[in-house]
């Protein structure tokens, strides 16, 4: 394990040091660095072949020099994980960070995660009710899914989050989630609003925190996620905990990938952006889900801010090519003062279908959910048509899907910080009290047989 | 030049260099301490360079390489059907036995059973004279398919000895005169198109009872399509609509760099979805490849050949075969990966500059041919593309429709108001219909072709009424115009849109397809001349029986009520002329 130390480099450059003349090294094996001062750096292998050496680090390079020790310490980098990670705040590179003691390891994993077998995945398919109607009844959750929060500076995704962390729960069950929180060059501001609320809850001591925040390293921000997500995969994989992963802000992360890119020199993808950032975002995102044989699950919040409240930017481009679904947060409806701002039409949940109906949340889900959109993003395209023609040349149906879209922001979408609806009474009921301001004969996405069963005034009974 | 065994020199992500070994270009190689599996790419003076189709952390300069001799190839025998694969033919199943639900590395599979018994029947016999390509006997490989085992490319004589029985697929079943011994498993290396004949030109519909797509822009059996589209546009969908409902005899359903929770949907769903052509489980038809984003990007390249060859073998045998590869922009991104590890010089937005090349060879190897034993067969080939941002102006998606023949363009606009399939339907193209169209007057209806033009006609002329409606609201047009742009949304409403997920309207056969559109058709004459006789369009449009009409889609035997509810429509209407 202790091997030699070098002083064999040759180059800096921005988080990367080059050195030559080392006896073989891994690809991926852990270095560390010791600084003329005595300080230490860590870092992990790049490239590696008999004449050079590429060594990222994490800490950055500031004051490396060409009589800095390196060492390679014959290994890939590892987590010491037990169930003693609950209720522990850790920091970027998984130090304690709550002046506790080190983790004592039950086993050490490494972070960088193997491939779940898509063979051994289990479809996720329970529901998860988070209180929020938008979210229920327009993008719902299933236990097991990546959804991302996709905002942008100024709105309240962090609220959202929260909200979500606090009372997400399955209908017919008393499993509790544990909670694993990953910071990435948040300001410390931010932080303490997440870690206040946690312990304001008393979720605290049922989660695990990785924090990086904003004057942390950056290129530490490569290993963060990838520690907690080693994290969860235990918790949920070795303990059958059912984890919930919120990390914020991948933006920050993606922005590190870019500048160890840049230091290489490599070709870069979309503005700037290295080519594999595709790949590099699913192995954090893909280590979601359920497997055969196992009780515990990951499902993953993560939370990115929108560079210019772009969604075609290549982080949440990217993203959504990856999650199962996105949560949109928009400027305008925030603006105008609601809560949550959530844009339900470019929002999606794509593990929905399995997680809703009979028997999950209500047989008319679907077609409520449906008849939601349908409406709404009618009514708000009235709203253009409308200033610039007035209302006057609409026709009824037109009038009524105009009036429903303010309605429904109003009533459906606004909610307090801390109301939790219930799927039935909460949300569906209320959805349909709302329809029920639409002639039926232009609700053409619902079934005759749920009008018959549910409408407020239509029904037959 | 024949070293056999050599050291790593480099290793860079999936890109290892090795120097003391002089491999073929292709050649499978194993790398390092643990055997990894990899492919040569790349010779340049007295280093080869591997693409190695494992995770290689922890890999050391100075490991041995060794060369095997062979070229990255597939084991086609019977075997392959209902099987689930990783990019390089490893089968899933078998890897969870050995590694457990995490994929870890070092571990070698066979893409086939090599113990497991067939019953092979013999078709030809002793004294025949076979060629390549020609079936020699059968094996019932699923329910509903019959494996052909065929004379492999390059053989051929006359049949010393065949023998009906049980047999392994490497147990030798056939005996020529010159001493060649046939069994049921032969390999091809997959970036090798296999052999056929000639090529015919399409003329037959590949259906999928969706729709927008056999209806408006119909692929033929044999034919080629693009699907680009953002995130969340219906691209997977779409595939997995395919997947289910087209009639092709096989499916090859091919994940690339796609999600997990999506291969294992597919696994959940086909055992359990009926297949209306043989009323017999999916399953039975399809073969599965699944290299999903986290896993290796080096076998994810090789994902679309190991697909495609496996289509190939599955054509020879005579059968029609769709394939689907979900998505062409995560294969080409790996390209760009290993190209960009290369220092190879880019193309455009960081692309090699085969890019194009590479596509078209890919999409070149669909098409209906006369097999090496004279039968037809098919490959079809359906490419999802997912450009950046859903701007198609990028080099996949460019690359791309230079070369198929159907253009199935999804649109985030229309998946945000919930209008699915969010195809196009003023954007998407198809170049088959005037090829297929005999087909349909023959099989369908005389009028079919009629039919489609006067329906899309109304969709485009709808789309220039929206320009001025936008100006002037709707109210302000001319009552026929109105009574236009009702129609319209009767073909976008009731036609186009249609519900992946409802059991019934999920699939409608072509002959509904027909039923429906005049439907639409003569909903249009009938509410003409009521208004000419001076009924109201507001109430011709609110008839009761219309909307029965389009609700009915959902309900069980629509295909024998359609009639009944269309001509109740035309009463309704033509009452309401009455009343006024
Ligand atoms: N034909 C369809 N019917 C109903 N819903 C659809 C259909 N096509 C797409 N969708 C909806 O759109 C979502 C995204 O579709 P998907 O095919 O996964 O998109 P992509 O592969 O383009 O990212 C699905 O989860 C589903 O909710
Ligand atoms: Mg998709």
């Amino acid at each position: 394990m202790s091997g030699k130390e070098y002083r064999t480099i040759t180059d800096v450059k921005g988080p990367l040091v080059f050195l030559n003349k080392t006896e073989p090294v891994s690809f991926g094996e852990i270095v560390q660095l010791r600084l003329s001062d005595g300080s230490m750096k860590n870092g992990q292998v790049l490239d590696t072949s008999d004449d050079q050496v590429i060594v990222q680090v994490f800490e950055g390079t500031a004051s490396v020099d060409r009589q800095t020790g390196v060492k390679f310490l014959g290994d890939v980098f590892k987590l010491p994980v037990s169930k003693g990670l609950i209720g522990r705040i850790l920091d970027g590179a998984g130090r304690p960070r709550d002046g506790g003691p080190e983790i004592v390891a039950d086993e050490m994993a490494d972070i960088i995660g193997a491939a779940i077998n898509p063979y051994s995945r289990q479809s996720p398919e329970s529901f998860i009710q988070t209180g929020i109607s938008a979210i229920d009844a327009c993008t719902s959750l299933v236990r097991g899914q990546k959804l991302p929060i996709f905002s942008a500076s100024g709105l309240p995704h962090n609220d959202i989050a929260l909200q979500i962390a606090r009372q997400a729960k399955l209908v017919d069950s008393d499993d509790d989630f544990v909670v694993v929180f990953c910071a990435m060059g948040i300001t410390a501001e931010e932080y303490n609003f997440f870690v206040h609320d946690l312990e304001r809850t008393g979720a605290l001591e049922n989660a695990a925190l990785f924090v990086n925040l904003a004057d942390d390293p950056a290129v530490e921000r490569l290993i963060t996620p990838r520690l907690a997500l080693t994290a969860a995969e235990y918790l949920a994989f070795e303990h059958d905990y059912h984890v919930l992963v919120i990390y914020t802000d991948m933006t920050n992360y993606c922005e590190s990938l870019r500048q160890i890119g840049a230091a290489r020199e490599e070709v870069p993808g979309r503005r700037g952006y290295p080519g594999y950032m595709y790949t590099d975002l699913a192995m954090l995102y893909e280590r979601a889900g359920l497997v055969k044989g196992k009780k515990g699950s990951i499902t993953q919040f993560p939370i990115l801010t929108m560079p210019g409240d772009d969604i075609t930017h290549p982080i949440p481009d990217l993203s959504g090519y990856i999650t199962e679904g996105q949560i949109v947060i928009s400027r305008e409806l925030h603006q105008k003062g609601i809560y949550p701002p959530i844009n339900v039409l470019p929002s999606l949940s794509r593990l929905m279908n399995a997680g809703i109906g009979p028997g999950k949340t209500r047989e008319d889900h679907k077609s409520v959910s449906d008849q939601l959109y349908a409406a709404y993003a009618q009514g708000r395209e009235l709203r253009g048509l409308v200033a610039i023609v007035g209302e006057d040349a609409l026709n009824e149906r037109d009038l009524q899907l105009l009036k429903f879209a303010d309605i429904f922001e109003d009533q459906f979408l606004r909610q307090s910080r801390d109301e939790d609806r219930t799927i039935h009474e909460g949300t569906l009921d209320l959805a349909w009290n709302l329809l029920a301001n639409i002639d039926t004969k232009y609700l053409v996405r619902l079934d005759q047989k749920w009008i018959d069963k549910y409408h407020p005034t239509d029904k037959k009974e | 030049m024949s070293e056999e065994n050599g050291v790593i020199y480099r290793i860079s992500g999936p890109v290892v260099t090795a120097i003391g070994i002089a491999p073929r270009m292709y050649e499978v190689v194993r790398v390092g301490n643990e055997g990894l599996m990899g492919e040569v790419i790349e010779l340049h003076g007295d280093q080869s360079v591997i693409q190695v189709y494992e995770e290689t952390s922890g890999v050391k300069p100075g490991e041995p390489v060794v060369r095997t001799g062979q070229t990255l190839s597939v084991q086609l025998g019977p075997g392959l059907l209902t099987q689930i694969y990783d990019g390089i033919q490893r089968p899933l199943p078998k890897l969870e036995e050995t590694m457990g639900v995490f994929i870890t590395r070092g571990v070698d599979a066979d893409g086939l059973d090599l113990e497991k018994k067939w019953d092979f029947n013999a078709t030809v016999k002793a004294g025949d004279e076979v060629s390549a390509g020609q079936v020699i006997g059968t094996v019932q490989e699923t329910e509903t398919i019959e494996h052909r085992v065929m004379v492999p490319p390059g053989k051929g004589g006359v049949v010393k000895k065949i023998d009906s029985g049980s047999f392994n697929i490497t147990e030798p079943v056939c005996k020529l005169e010159d001493g060649t011994e046939i069994a049921m498993m032969q390999e091809w290396p997959v970036r090798h198109p296999r052999p056929f004949i000639q090529k015919y030109a399409p003329d037959v519909p590949l259906m999928t009872g969706q729709r927008i797509l056999d209806f408006l822009f119909p692929l033929a059996k044999g034919g080629t399509a693009g699907i680009p589209g953002p995130f969340g546009s219906g691209k997977t969908v779409t595939q997995q609509q395919l997947a289910k409902w087209s009639d092709a005899q096989i499916v090859v359903y091919i994940g690339c760099g796609e999600r997990g929770n999506e291969m294992t949907e597919v696994l959940d769903e086909f055992p359990h979805l009926i297949d209306p052509n043989t009323n017999k489980p999916l399953m039975n038809r399809t073969v599965m490849i699944a290299n999903t984003s986290n896993m290796p990007v080096a076998a994810r390249e090789a994902s679309v050949y190991t697909g495609v060859t496996i289509a190939e073998y599955f054509r020879d045998m005579g059968y029609n075969v769709a394939l689907m590869a979900d998505s062409t922009s995560r294969w080409a991104e790996a390209m760009r990966e290993i190209s960009s590890r290369l220092e190879e010089m880019p193309g455009e937005e960081g692309y090699p500059a085969y890019l194009s090349s590479r596509l078209a060879e890919f999409y070149e190897r669909a098409g209906r041919v006369q097999t090496l034993a004279g039968d037809d067969g098919s490959v079809s080939v359906i490419g999802a593309v997912s450009p950046p941002g859903g701007d198609i102006s990028e080099p996949v998606s460019q690359g791309t429709l230079r070369i198929v023949k159907v253009f199935w363009g999804l649109d985030a606009g229309l998946a945000r108001q919930r209008h699915f399939p969010a195809i196009n339907w003023l954007s998407s193209y198809s170049l088959y219909p005037q090829a297929l169209d005999q087909w349909y007057r023959d099989n369908i209806a005389s009028d079919f072709p009629e039919v489609r033009t006067e329906i899309s006609t109304l969709l485009q002329v709808e789309s220039e009424l929206q320009e001025i409606v936008q100006l002037v609201g709707s109210d302000a047009l001319p009552i026929d115009q109105q009574l236009t742009l009702e129609v319209a949304r009767m073909i976008r409403e009731f036609f186009l849109q249609q519900n992946a997920f409802h059991d019934v309207d999920t699939y409608s056969d072509l002959k509904l397809q027909y039923d429906m559109a005049r439907a639409i058709l003569s909903f249009q004459e009938e509410a003409k001349k009521a208004i000419a006789g001076g009924a109201q369009l507001e109430d011709v449009v609110n008839v009761p029986a219309r909307t029965d009409l389009m609700r009915g889609r959902f309900e069980k035997g629509y295909n024998d009520k359609i009639e009944e509810l269309v001509s109740e429509m035309g009463k309704q209407i033509s009452s309401s002329m009455e009343a006024n």
